[in-house]
């Protein structure tokens, strides 16, 4: 290589490496506000803002949700399976909204802890499988696995953790 | 050595050697992508949460992934064109630059469409959906930027050098569903592991990968072939061309 | 085949209004690349064929 290339090559890596460190520093200045939403543990933790406009995320607790007979409030619990956060929503809930589902809420903490959703909307993960082959591990978890478990929390759970896990961590 | 990097750049050259190639990558391209539109909207098995929109991910993916790696080629393009001074190079940075515009939006697209009946929502500011949105903004100031110039060679640096900050924001868009809560889940197509769904879902949906990329290879060829025409249009041997075709 | 007739294919068991709006802009987006394409390079022959045709009028009235 000629020097004068040899010297241009050197600026354009120099260029890529200082974009790359703005940007990374932005970012890292950033990092909280990044994020979608609080999980339930920041929310008990008293991270976040009460009053104001915030996301919760994660997982319908199973056995928690109670809709009223002539309206459509509902109410439920968003989990991580340590600590819930109770919700009260009025309004229609997505296509994929049950128990064990990943969810993202919108709406406002109020001083008493309890989380009045102005929209709720769902999360899912990047398995996907058809419905019978869905209806045949159902099954097989009703025998083998713990009462209580849910494949969706896995789900969940692999899509969470992986902040600080690896992201490919092994999956049951 | 660098007489055959220099042969290889010869835009002469590359219009005689791709010719041949045309025919197969377009015809390889269209039949992947009958198969894969086939497959996925018919035979593919429905989702067990999601049914029948789950056929959406069969365009949806190979979209975005096409989106990042033309922009990879954009960066490469850039590289070569700045530091070897290499025309070819810039013209198939020239013509990949819509393309992977055209990506970007159709993956925004269909996401979005996707997004009302699973998420409940057509748009949410997470890190996954913003950052793909960054990538719309970099193409479409690439092209601004390229014809903002009077002097070709300047529009050329100036894309080239704004392809090169913007490659930054690969990464960032790859692992932004690792490193903070988004609404996006994660990678459907891994290198590392498979995938997780049984291969009657994700065969149709590699078929369309493939037939997205030949595609996408055809098509930069072709026009790459085209920016050649435009640009060497007074030397003899376009001259002599045009003047057989007509 | 996962659908039972024609019209359930169309119907996608009620995602129809997602699914075909998804497929036909990916789908015609592709088309209208290769097109524009075609019609890119048309355009280039001719307009160079023309430019040699004039500059050869120029050459035969000057001479």
């Amino acid at each position: 290589m000629t020097p004068k290339r040899k010297q241009r090559l050197y600026i354009v890596l120099g260029l890529v490496v200082l974009a790359g460190v703005a940007v990374g520093l932005t970012l890292y200045a950033l990092r909280a506000n990044l994020n979608l939403f609080y999980s339930p543990q920041q929310i008990v933790d008293g991270d976040a803002p009460i009053g104001r406009q915030i996301r919760a995320g994660g997982l319908v607790r199973v056995g928690s949700v109670q809709r009223s007979g002539d309206s459509l409030d509902v109410t439920f619990d968003v989990t991580d399976y340590r600590v819930s956060v109770p919700i009260h929503y009025n309004g229609i809930l997505p296509d994929l909204f049950r128990e064990g589902q990943g969810v993202v809420i919108t709406g406002t903490l109020n001083d008493q802890g309890r989380f009045e959703a102005s929209e709720v909307l769902a999360k899912h993960d990047e398995k996907y499988m058809p419905p019978e082959v869905a209806e045949v591990m159902k099954k097989a978890n009703a025998k083998d696995v713990p009462a209580g478990y849910d494949p969706a929390r896995d789900a969940f759970d692999s899509a969470e953790s992986s902040t600080n896990a690896p992201a490919d961590a092994p999956r049951s | 050595m660098w007489q055959i990097v220099h042969k290889l750049g010869s835009p002469k050259w590359f219009y005689r050697v791709s010719g041949p190639w045309l025919p197969w990558l377009w015809s390889l391209s269209v039949v992947l992508l009958v198969i894969g539109t086939v497959w996925g909207l018919a035979f593919a098995p429905a989702d067990y949460q999601q049914g029948d929109s789950f056929r959406i991910i069969y365009v949806h993916v190979p979209a975005a992934i096409l989106a990042q790696s033309c922009f990879a080629l954009l960066a490469i393009c850039a590289v070569i064109f700045l530091v070897w001074r290499i025309k070819l190079a810039d013209m198939a940075a020239t013509v990949a630059a819509p393309f992977g515009a055209a990506m970007t939006f159709v993956a925004l697209f269909t996401g979005s469409v996707w997004g009302i009946p699973t998420w409940g929502t057509w748009w949410v500011w997470d890190a996954r959906l913003t950052s793909m949105l960054i990538l719309l903004f970099l193409y479409l100031g690439i092209i601004a930027l390229r014809g903002a110039f009077t002097s070709r060679d300047s529009g050329s640096r100036a894309a080239s050098i704004l392809a090169l900050v913007g490659v930054i924001n690969l990464p960032i868009i790859k692992y932004s569903v690792n490193w903070w809560n988004t609404l996006h889940q994660p990678a459907t197509f891994s290198l590392t592991r498979q995938p997780a769904m049984p291969a009657e879902m994700w065969l149709p949906l590699l078929v369309m990968v493939l037939g997205f990329y030949m595609f996408f290879a055809a098509t930069v060829t072709f026009r790459t072939r085209n920016e050649i025409l435009r640009r060497e249009s007074r030397t003899r041997w376009v001259r002599e061309l045009a003047e057989k075709t007509h | 085949m996962s659908f039972e007739s024609v019209s359930a294919l169309l119907h996608m068991h009620g995602y129809a209004p997602y699914v075909w709006p998804a497929w036909g802009v990916a789908l015609g987006a592709l088309a209208l690349l290769a097109l524009h394409a075609r019609y890119e390079k048309r355009q280039l022959l001719r307009d160079i064929e023309r430019r040699i045709r004039r500059e050869r009028v120029n050459h035969d009235t000057q001479a």
